[in-house]
């Protein structure tokens, strides 16, 4: 969003009220966390009282807890000292001033996915014209859902014009208390979306394609909010395709859905964070807390995944299923290669009767990598006739990497149903002669085993972002085999 | 078109093919017999360039090509095309995009343009009706969930779409009925011009009631004992491998 950006250094530019910080740079908050630095991005964002209120609420109960250590990943202790919460975006002049003088690799990549010029720049940092294309399709989209009394922005704007929303339904999914990451979160959030889809509404269009770029600027904290009132219906695609990189070694996001009585919420991720060469240096690590509550009767979320990029993904899409015959779902491809970690699945807790969930979960391990899915199926005793399905398959390629699976089922009504399939195979040597012995050459031919392996979660995806999706594969795999 | 001179291959350092010599010419149909463990896929899957077998000695030529030295796209490429014994499922892979890609594959190694999505599929038409393949298996996985009839058929009806101009078919009647095999066997039939060439393996005489061949060779332990025109098949079916088996040794 343009404006956007112009709204950050609006912000940006304003004397702060609470003077205590007015002899720092402008741009930039030193590294380190203390409550301080909150109040000085409340300032910085002109936030109500509220909102630094709940955010310092968080942070002291942060303080109380300790980094999670269950999970099957390694990495060296992360300095929370040593991050700046906030950055202003990068004046022009500091960006490559054109794609001359960007990574020529990076630039390969775009190429290879189809990315218009564009856009790449976007992706790429790269200072852009003042007459952007984006503008008007942006201007377009936005008199479109206006009409449908849709709500879509940035988290910042809608916690100065719909603060009432906000105070209803923030932290009410994902409480400040979850989790570590979700907690500093919580406190140090800088931006992210939000949506809200009025009573009845299906939405217009799927909020996806243009938005995507927009994204990228709101940084390592991001917080995202999705209401579907009663009987609405939402298609929310968050990613992109294209590798980003960024300099924010920490990234963790919260998303947190809300579905009334009826409304259905479907949302597509595609991750592509930079994940680090390969001998494993740089990289992302994506600790991230997303969580969908059914809250009304026959209610659905349903979660499509396609996690390629980051060193270290750390990630649970969950539904709580409250209202009666509510649906969740989740669909998910991860892919590790080289010397990536993964360690991602969901939760589905089962609280109202006839409520039903279904998991397909496809680990695909390449080079040195570890690939973990860990998925949580709760049956509360109210939930009389639940059912779910679980459905996990890992495919491994080469000889070097790991998978592994840890389901956890709890059931505590005993007319529930819950079924679990897991499978582990290797791509078979037979299955590629076959294919080579056809006439199609050796990458081909893994990236047509792979993609046929995970073509269950694909069709669960927006037809672009699916072909996208494959694409992407592809390239995630190359001088994985062979 | 192909000639092979005293070839010797090996699995896990286990001498199979000790001297193998063959030569085939554009339009002939050579059939391979004999017992089992006499090296006979072996000698298929060399041919069609299978991963595990290290080659000790002799030559492939292929058109005037060192085949051995291809990869087995590229061989694919050159017109080489193996039916398995065992066609491998691929589960999500369609089958008709999967014989688009090859299809493309080997017209891109041969320097010719990719045919259009209309062109294919009117190829695609005429051929599964040919080969009297249920239509729709087209747009199935490949071979994942076809009956064992349904995969061979499956297997003629790619090498019908690809036109090769040498196919190997590694005992394609085994597990077959004999309403099964006659059609696989019809296939084929419909497929032999003079130019193109066919090896059939196999282990019974029954298949080439259908397939009828030129030349007939005999394989036990690695080398070829007999060679023949088709009647040594008849021979064969009559009296069994062991006389020729003991007259070798």
């Amino acid at each position: 969003m343009a404006s956007n950006a112009q709204d950050i250094e609006k912000i940006v530019d304003r004397q702060y009220a609470a003077g205590f910080f007015t002899e720092i740079d402008q741009d930039t908050v030193p590294p380190g966390l203390n409550a301080d630095t909150i109040r000085l991005i409340s300032a910085k964002k002109n936030e109500p009282a509220w909102m630094l209120d709940w955010r310092l609420k968080a942070f002291a109960r942060f303080q109380q807890m300790r980094e999670p250590n269950w999970a099957h990943v390694s990495y060296p202790p992360i300095d929370l000292q040593a991050i700046s919460y906030y950055s202003a975006p990068k004046s022009d002049k500091d960006r490559p001033q054109s794609l001359d003088e960007v990574d020529p690799k990076l630039l390969e990549t775009y190429e290879k996915l189809g990315i218009p010029l564009e856009e790449q720049k976007m992706l790429a940092g790269v200072a852009v014209d003042a007459v952007f294309d984006s503008v008007s399709v942006h201007t377009t989209f936005r008199d479109k859902l206006a009409e449908a009394d849709v709500i879509f922005c940035s988290f910042s704007e809608a916690v100065q014009e719909h603060p009432e929303l906000i105070q209803k339904y923030l932290g009410s999914v994902v409480p400040v208390t979850d989790n570590y990451y979700a907690a500093l979160n919580s406190a140090v959030f800088t931006d992210g979306s939000f949506v809200y889809i009025p009573k009845n509404t299906r939405c217009p269009m799927e909020l996806s394609t243009y938005f995507r770029i927009n994204a990228m600027n709101t940084g390592q904290f991001e917080r995202t909010l999705v209401i579907a009132d009663e009987g609405s219906y939402v298609s929310y695609l968050e990613g992109c395709t294209a590798p980003m990189r960024d300099e924010n070694q920490l990234h963790a996001a919260v998303v947190e859905l809300v579905a009334l009585q009826d409304a259905e919420i479907k949302y597509s991720t595609v991750q592509n964070w930079y994940p680090g060469d390969e001998e494993g240096r740089g990289g992302i690590y994506n600790f991230v807390t997303k969580r969908g509550d059914c809250r009304g009767a026959r209610s659905k979320i349903s979660w499509t995944q396609v996690e390629t990029g980051s060193a270290i993904t750390w990630k649970y899409p969950s539904c709580v299923l409250k209202g009666e015959d509510s649906v969740g779902e989740f669909y998910s491809v991860a892919l590790t290669n080289n010397l990536q970690q993964a360690d991602t699945g969901t939760k589905m807790v089962h609280l109202g009767r006839g409520t039903r969930s279904t998991i397909v979960s496809k680990g695909i391990s390449a080079g040195r990598s570890q690939n973990a899915y860990r998925g949580l199926v709760r049956i509360a005793p109210g939930a009389e006739g639940a059912r779910n399905y679980t459905q996990c398959d890992s495919l491994l390629l080469g000889d070097r990497s790991a998978a592994h699976t840890f389901p956890y089922i709890e059931c505590r009504n005993p007319s529930a149903q819950v079924e679990h399939e897991a499978s582990t195979s290797k791509i078979s040597d037979d299955q590629l002669f076959y294919l080579r012995s056809r006439g199609i050459g050796q990458e081909d031919a893994v990236n047509m085993i792979v993609n046929g392996f995970c073509k269950e979660v694909f069709k669960e995806l927006p037809m672009e972002f699916a072909v996208e999706a494959q694409k992407l594969l592809g390239i995630s795999l190359e001088g994985a085999v062979g | 078109m192909l000639e092979i001179k005293n070839l010797h291959a090996e699995v896990d350092g286990k001498p199979i093919l000790r001297g193998i010599d063959l030569v085939v010419r554009p339009g002939e149909t050579h059939a391979i017999m004999g017992p089992n463990g006499s090296g006979k896929s072996t000698l298929s899957h060399v041919l069609a360039g299978r991963e595990g077998y290290t080659v000790t000695g002799g030559s492939v030529t292929f058109n005037g090509k060192p085949l051995l030295e291809l990869e087995p796209e590229e061989r694919a490429g050159e017109g080489v095309f193996l039916a398995f014994q065992y066609p491998v499922e691929i589960p999500g892979v369609n089958n008709v995009y999967m014989l688009k890609a090859a299809l493309n594959g080997i017209r891109a190694y041969r320097g010719e343009k990719e045919l259009s999505a209309v062109d294919f599929l009117k190829l695609v038409k005429a051929r599964v009706q040919a080969v009297g393949l249920d239509e729709s298996l087209l747009n199935r996985p490949v071979n994942e969930g076809f009956s064992g009839g349904e995969k061979k058929r499956n297997e003629v009806f790619q090498m019908s779409v690809l036109e090769p101009r040498l196919a190997i078919l590694d005992e394609t009647d085994s597990g077959l009925d004999i309403d099964a095999l006659k059609a696989v066997a019809e296939g084929v039939n419909a497929l032999r011009d003079e130019a193109r060439s066919f090896i059939v393996v196999t282990h019974y005489q029954r298949l080439l009631d259908y397939i009828v061949p030129d030349y007939v060779h005999v394989l036990s332990k690695g080398r070829i004992i007999k060679s023949g025109g088709k009647e040594l098949a008849l021979e064969l079916e009559a009296r069994g491998y062991d006389w020729l088996t003991s007259e070798a040794a």
